[in-house]
């Protein structure tokens, strides 16, 4: 069955961890689970292969797993805070993670969250029909709250309700 | 009577913790991060409060996909620190307070949010690290300064419950402690966020404006958050930035009307903004006043926020 379409597809570089995936990467997420307990991590480091049929996986999911693919683990339904834990029983940090998906180096990666993170702009939408959000008078809209908060929060209501 | 003096709204990135267990408190970069909670935590010793409900998300410690809970309350006597994988942090286990918990349970599922009990439960780093913050360390043999009534919100499996309805949980949350016989000082924690994502290709992503926003709101104008809709948190504050609904819950349970004790804002730890905020009723005669105020009527103090979970759809679309 194809996959439902959401209002958060439109959102650039995300898999959002809906009902549909958790569903449908149960079993990527219980094999993750299990990497809670240091013998089955050993199990799985002695026969990865061996130790994924324990778990109800599609082929695809578990070349996935085996390839170390996380953007393609998380489209296939694993959710970030459960695949971290493969990355852990790798014995990476969470920043290697976040670069292998972004596809930076993890100095690039570690630098562009020194320097502030990844920027909103031009990040909030695939079809470039996302706009700003309206509730929050966000980054390009309106005057900065920064600042401003006692002085002024009736104005920004305002300006948030012209819009 | 019970009452709730105050909520703190902070984040709960796990590498604080981390820094914290692994002593690098003094690293400039992790120092730039505790330094803002030393003022939290001078406020907090002074505040002695006699319960901290502290609303957060398990990621994927306590409970993995076989159960999601939406709102899980903790009404155990005692939640240990959980194994996240690299044995449980070296903090003490985490006192509860039953008779509180059992009352606040009672009194909002008759207020129609259908929590579930949790007896057992163990507590990750959403819940020990803002402890942290605003406690100080303590060592794994002490002792933390007051008894805590985790609160944990599905915020990992989307949908999480709306900001609406988070508020509207405080709202009952408030109603319950106030109704409670004991008379005890209650803080309300929110945790997690700001912005901030760590999965896929936009992974990093970090939303200081939005972050900015959504704190001056949070202390003077909260019913312009309650109406933000799931969308516009993941799209603006990132995917997992989606956890900021959990404050919503905190600043529900508080007057309409507070004061700002103090804020902080950094980025980053880790790959999240952190972002700090205290917020204090209006004095303590004021806040009974008040409360009572609300209790003799009820359809004028929540305004548009009426109680009733049969409301929301109403709302909605007068919204």
């Amino acid at each position: 069955m194809a996959r439902e379409r959401h209002d958060y597809d439109d959102i650039p570089g995300t898999f959002v961890f809906d009902a549909e995936r958790s569903r449908q990467g149960y079993g990527i997420n219980m094999f993750c689970m299990s990497l809670m307990k240091d013998e089955n991590r050993r199990a799985f480091k002695a026969n990865e292969a061996e130790y994924l049929k324990k778990f109800k996986l599609t082929p695809e999911q578990t070349d996935a797993i085996l390839k170390r693919d996380y953007n393609r683990m998380l489209a296939l339904g694993g959710n970030i805070y459960f695949t971290a834990k493969l990355g852990a029983t790798d014995g990476h940090s969470f920043q290697h993670l976040a670069a292998l998906m972004t596809g930076s180096t993890q100095q690039d990666y570690a630098a562009m969250m020194l320097a502030g993170g990844r920027s909103i702009e031009g990040n909030r939408s695939r079809s470039g029909k996302g706009a700003p959000s309206k509730h929050l008078g966000a980054a390009g809209r309106g005057k900065s709250a920064a600042g401003k908060r006692k002085a002024k929060p009736k104005s920004k209501t305002r300006s948030a309700k012209r819009k | 009577m019970a009452r709730i003096i105050a909520g703190i709204g902070s984040s709960h990135v796990p590498a604080i913790g981390a820094a914290l267990d692994n002593g690098k408190t003094e690293e400039p970069y992790w120092k730039r991060i505790f330094s803002g909670f030393e003022k939290s935590q001078a406020w907090m010793r002074e505040t002695k409060p006699d319960v901290a409900i502290i609303v957060y998300n398990d990621h994927a410690s306590a409970f993995s996909v076989e159960m999601i809970p939406t709102f899980a309350l903790g009404c155990a006597a005692e939640f240990p620190p959980a194994d996240e994988g690299w044995g449980p942090r070296p903090v003490p286990v985490v006192k509860g307070h039953p008779a509180l918990a059992s009352h606040i349970a009672q009194s909002v599922i008759l207020d129609e949010f259908d929590l579930t009990i949790c007896n057992k439960m163990e507590v990750d780093h959403g819940m020990t690290v803002p402890m942290n913050l605003l406690f100080g360390k303590v060592e794994k043999s002490g002792h933390w300064p007051c008894p805590v009534i985790p609160l944990a919100v599905n915020v990992v499996m989307y949908p999480p419950p709306t900001g609406h309805r988070c508020f509207m949980l405080g709202r009952a949350i408030r109603k319950a402690v106030e109704s409670s016989p004991e008379d005890l000082k209650v803080v309300i924690f929110g945790t997690g966020g700001l912005s901030h994502q760590i999965s896929g290709p936009r992974a990093g992503l970090i939303n200081s404006k939005w972050d900015k926003n959504f704190l001056d709101n949070l202390s003077d104008n909260p019913r312009k958050l309650v109406k933000i809709p799931h969308i516009d948190y993941m799209r603006e504050a990132g995917a997992e930035g989606i956890e900021m609904v959990m404050w919503l819950i905190m600043r529900g349970a508080l007057d309409d009307k507070v004061d700002e004790v103090y804020r902080f804002y950094t980025v980053p730890a880790s790959n999240t903004a952190v972002g700090h905020i205290i917020l204090a009723n209006r004095g303590r005669g004021g806040a009974r006043k008040s409360a009572a105020k609300a209790a003799a009527k009820p359809k004028r103090s929540g305004g548009k926020l009426k109680r009733a979970a049969a409301r929301v759809k109403v709302e909605r679309i007068r919204g």
